[in-house]
């Protein structure tokens, strides 16, 4: 079943096309990974899908229940309706506060409709003791998910930084999406945080959700993607199971150009 | 018609003065991100060293030497002043947070205020109109339109400064180490620029801007007094801020634009509320533009 | 050696700059002479002591760096964060008690009442700026809209403190809505600038609207709180508080009274905001502060959370204008201009923006201290500029610069300043 349908989607800045007629769907439950040299477009592709640019043309829907066009929702309804979640390039932390409060801030909406336009909560009635206890073991899950139990009362800002990448994926879980996006979600991390990074990712499949990624670190995108829409200067041109991706030369000759030499090595990477 | 043309020649004259103290604010701003406010108090420095220049020289009945000298002179110690002002209560607070430089900003600005004052008196200083007469532009219906030899003196001056301003900042390399560090320090120190010193001058310069701005000022309006940088501060952050923030031709297009609109608020509506006018008129193109008019629309790398 | 003469060399040069810097302003006089036009008279000696007094503080500055004993920070902060805890109580039982302290002056409650007024100001900014991120440079807006609020109301309506005090602060909010929509997705300094546009709109109305305001002569006759109705007159006799209890009417009656109702304001601010700070909104709110990108992924609607922090400080600010009309019974557009929101701004930012505990340390040194310097009152402005410019550069983060989470699964650990995002708007 579909999940996510990019339809045409156009980006241009002024003069510069930097997204070209994208098309692309992608299955609910699989990890579906973005690729492509750098300046390919993955990025902008990204942040139009989570509604940080508005498309020049084109159309992103999300199918889950009732189709919703994400490209006209405004900003934070992405997260709140279309139930999209996503991780940033530069982490994004709420550096002063810690794990745990991170974490909870994520879970926003949820906790201040239980405290009634904030008034019943001041005064410390309704439900909201017993929606931010639930908000805090659904916290609590997240932090043992991504091993950062121990961390949780520390200053996000002071986590290394390996750790500061999974606490960014554990309080964009805590928005319960269907649909997470990360954006290079295993840049700078070393093989064993890689390895890792790749258990949580499949273990958040396994619960249901849809992972979308762009990626640069082939280890982690052929290990676990189930589709992989390849881009080059804007274009798609490439869609496929990472079996088919990694012998279609195409794809091969957008990361190398047209010369053979070390063709041998991507061969062994892919 | 006329009664319009005597208000767009008062308010360019104006806006003259404002655009020079505007390039000033934005230069500082562009270079360190700071809003420096005690820089309207750098002006209102200039103003009184100009008058205490013209109250030394009375002797002197060259005109245009006193007022060279005045320019001259008072530039210099602002210079001096911007420069000090810089060392003592922004540089110590360098790569810390916001919040910090500008409470210390606000200070240096109570600090100078209080300083003339203290030193000076609370009193106004007044002198004579330097430059008597002027040219009749046309009449009708009674109406004289005039433009005073004083008006064309100060856009004279002031186009020549930023004339020589501009000279500085596009073509010699003090311009360009100026420019980098705006654009990006660390990278600039990395290229062996020295971006403390080039800091220092800018505001040396800023400073000076500002001097010059004080002495036009003194010798437009005949009467000067502690306060006045307050007062201009605003209007030339509000100029700045207009014509976008960081962008010197912004901030001379700022300045005009607010000198038009006090000149035809004054002259068509209530002096009183003239100066509403400016803040509003600010806080509609701000609603539209967020940037300002000539600013560069910061897209936020996410 | 050589450190002595570059010490000098230095020292001289600093008294070389400041030579420049004083001789026109300090080694000179305008007046104006006879003949009506301006006349310069040398003060040399005024100009020599200046310079001279430079050259020796620069000296004893160049000597405390060379010879400070290293890192005492360290145990003074241990220290401090372990008395910490008691600092707050402690004050919290001051405050109560101190009208009745015996041989106390009346000043002192005076004074007392003054600088309460001032954490509350800072405590409602506090919303804005230290909880939210939000540079607002026009606070006195709403303080003023609060004072003139209640003057307008008594004096037209004649309705009295207690009925205009909830009025005050909902037309202020509302008034921080208006306001706030257009303008809170400005960038920080752009933000700051519109916001000081406003506070200097809302003064020149007030100054120029006659027919309604005053203008600059103000509101004369604005009723004075009462107690249950009845009301603090010197008079005595039935209806007034001393002629209900019994008691020879005494000024310091009313300025009680005035000091216990400014007091349960303030507390009352804090009460809600230590509230909202655990609530879901005031952690979005300290979430925006941090990162507002971010805020905006996780579905919090960004405009909305800035909205409620102005409205909710400016509500506060409201509550504290309507008090301040009652306090003289006399308001006039000179209490509200920028250096008003100047100093609250520096209140907030000295005190460690976002501590509760600081604005109130911080209102004391502000208000408290010039209040005492009398004796000094045309030095007063410059002392008090000089000193916001010195306690920045000393500490650019304030008093308290700690934050403490609002939740934790073990045990809250104070996280430092360097942490903590200041806002970009």
């Amino acid at each position: 079943m579909t999940i996510l349908q990019v339809e045409n989607l156009t980006m241009r800045f002024g003069g510069l096309t930097a997204v070209n007629n994208v098309s692309f769907t992608a299955q609910q439950g699989n990890i579906t990974a973005i690729i492509g040299p750098n300046g390919a477009g993955k990025t902008t592709l990204f942040n139009c899908i989570t509604g940080f640019y508005k498309p020049t043309s084109g159309g992103i829907t999300i199918m889950h229940g009732k189709p919703l066009r994400l490209d006209k929702l405004p900003g934070h309804a992405i997260a709140r309706k279309g139930r999209v979640a996503r991780t940033f390039q530069n982490i994004r932390l709420f550096g002063g506060m810690t794990a745990l409060e991170n974490l909870l801030v994520a879970q926003h909406n949820k906790l201040q409709a239980a405290t009634g336009f904030g008034v019943l909560g001041i005064l410390g009635i309704g439900k909201y003791r017993a929606e931010e206890r639930a908000a805090i073991e659904r916290a609590k899950y997240w932090l043992a998910q991504t091993g950062l139990l121990e961390r949780a009362d520390d200053p996000a800002g002071a986590l290394p930084y390996g750790a500061q990448r999974r606490l960014e994926i554990a309080r964009a879980m805590c928005t319960e999406p269907v649909l997470l996006c990360l954006d290079e979600p295993a840049a700078g991390l070393n093989p064993r945080e890689s390895a890792a990074l790749n258990e949580l990712l499949l273990n958040i499949r396994a619960d249901g959700t849809s992972l979308l990624l762009i990626e640069h670190d082939m280890g982690v995108v052929m290990k676990i993607s189930d589709h992989i829409v390849v881009l080059d200067h804007g274009k798609k041109i490439a869609d496929g199971t990472p079996a088919e991706i990694r012998s279609d030369p195409h794809v091969i000759a957008a990361y190398l150009g047209e010369g053979d030499e070390g063709l041998e090595e991507t061969e062994t990477t892919l | 018609m006329a009664y319009a043309l005597q208000q767009l020649v008062n308010g360019l004259t104006l806006g003259m003065i404002y655009g020079l103290i505007a390039v000033g604010y934005t230069m500082v701003y562009g270079i360190i991100g700071m809003i420096n406010f005690a820089h309207g108090d750098v002006f209102m420095i200039g103003a009184f060293i100009g008058i205490i220049v013209l109250t030394a020289l009375t002797g002197v009945t060259s005109v245009p030497l006193g007022l060279l000298a005045a320019l001259i002179i008072s530039a210099a110690l602002c210079g001096v002043y911007g420069f000090s002002i810089e060392r003592v209560a922004y540089r110590p607070l360098r790569g810390s947070f916001r919040l910090a430089p500008l409470i210390s900003a606000i200070g240096m600005s109570i600090l100078l205020e209080n300083y003339v004052q203290t030193s000076q008196g609370a009193l106004e200083r007044a002198i004579p109109n330097l430059i008597p007469g002027g040219i009749t532009l046309m009449q009708q219906d009674g109406f004289v339109v005039q433009l005073s030899w004083m008006q064309l003196a100060i856009v004279i001056v002031t186009l020549v400064v930023l004339g020589i301003f501009t000279y500085i900042v596009t073509r010699t390399p003090l311009g360009r180490a100026m420019r980098a560090v705006e654009q990006d320090a660390k990278m600039a120190a990395l290229l062996g620029i020295d971006t403390s010193r080039t800091i220092s001058i800018t505001f040396i310069i800023g400073s000076a801007l500002a001097a010059i701005a004080g002495v036009m000022f003194l010798l437009y309006y005949g009467v000067i007094d502690f306060y006045i940088g307050f007062n201009a501060g605003i209007k030339a952050f509000t100029a700045a801020v207009l014509g976008g923030i960081g962008s010197l031709p912004g901030a001379v297009l700022g300045g005009l634009l607010i000198g038009l609109i006090e000149a035809f608020w004054s002259g068509y509506a209530t002096v009183a509320y003239k100066d509403a006018a400016v803040y509003s008129i600010l806080a509609i193109v701000l609603m539209f533009m967020p940037s300002g008019l000539l600013g560069r629309h910061e897209v936020e790398k996410v | 050696m050589t450190r002595a003469v570059d010490m000098l060399k230095d020292a001289a040069a600093v008294a070389f700059f400041a030579l420049l810097i004083f001789a026109p302003f300090l080694g000179l006089q305008l007046s104006d002479n006879d003949a009506g036009g301006l006349s310069l008279s040398a003060r040399p000696a005024l100009l020599a002591a200046a310079v001279g007094l430079t050259f020796l503080a620069r000296i004893a500055m160049l000597l405390w760096h060379q010879y400070r004993p290293a890192a005492p920070n360290v145990h003074i902060a241990a220290a401090a964060q372990k008395s910490g805890k008691y600092i707050a109580p402690a004050l919290l039982v001051f405050a109560l008690v101190m009208p009745f302290l015996p041989g106390l002056p009346n000043a002192y409650i005076d004074l007392g009442v003054l600088i309460m007024t001032y954490v509350m100001l800072g405590w409602g900014l506090n919303i804005v700026v230290g909880l939210a991120g939000l540079l607002d440079l026009g606070y006195v807006a709403f303080y003023a809209v609060g004072a003139y609020s209640f003057a307008l109301l008594a004096t037209n309506f004649g309705l009295g403190f207690w009925e205009c005090l909830p009025l005050a602060g909902i037309l202020a909010a509302c008034w921080g809505t208006f306001l706030g929509f257009p303008v809170l997705r400005l960038r920080g300094d752009y933000l700051a600038i519109v916001t000081l546009a406003f506070g200097e709109i809302i003064r020149l109305i007030i100054t120029n609207w006659v027919s309604l305001t005053g203008g600059p002569n103000g509101i004369t006759d604005i009723p004075r709180p009462t107690l249950f109705g009845l009301k603090f007159s010197m008079a005595g006799g039935p209806g007034t508080f001393a002629g209900f209890f019994g008691l020879d009417p005494h000024p310091s009656q009313r300025i009680t009274f005035l000091y216990y109702i400014i007091l349960a304001l303030a507390l009352l601010t804090n009460w809600v905001t230590m509230r909202l700070r655990r609530q879901p909104l005031g952690r979005a709110w300290e979430a925006l502060r941090e990162d507002e990108t971010a805020c905006r992924s996780l579905g919090i609607n960004v405009r909305n959370t800035k909205l409620t922090a102005f409205a909710i400080g400016a509500m506060f600010g409201g509550f504290a204008g309507c008090f301040f009309a009652a306090r003289d019974g006399f308001i006039s557009p000179d209490s509200f201009t920028f250096m008003e929101s100047a100093t609250v701004l520096a209140i907030v930012v000295l005190g460690g923006a976002g501590s509760q505990l600081g604005v109130v340390l911080a209102a004391c040194v502000m208000i408290g201290v010039p209040a005492m310097l009398q004796s000094l009152q045309i030095y007063r402005m410059l002392i008090f500029g000089a000193a916001l410019v010195v306690i920045m550069v000393v500490k650019p983060r304030g008093f308290i610069s700690t934050r403490r989470p609002t939740v934790a699964l073990r045990k809250a650990k104070e996280i430092g300043a360097e942490l903590i995002a200041q806002g970009r708007g």
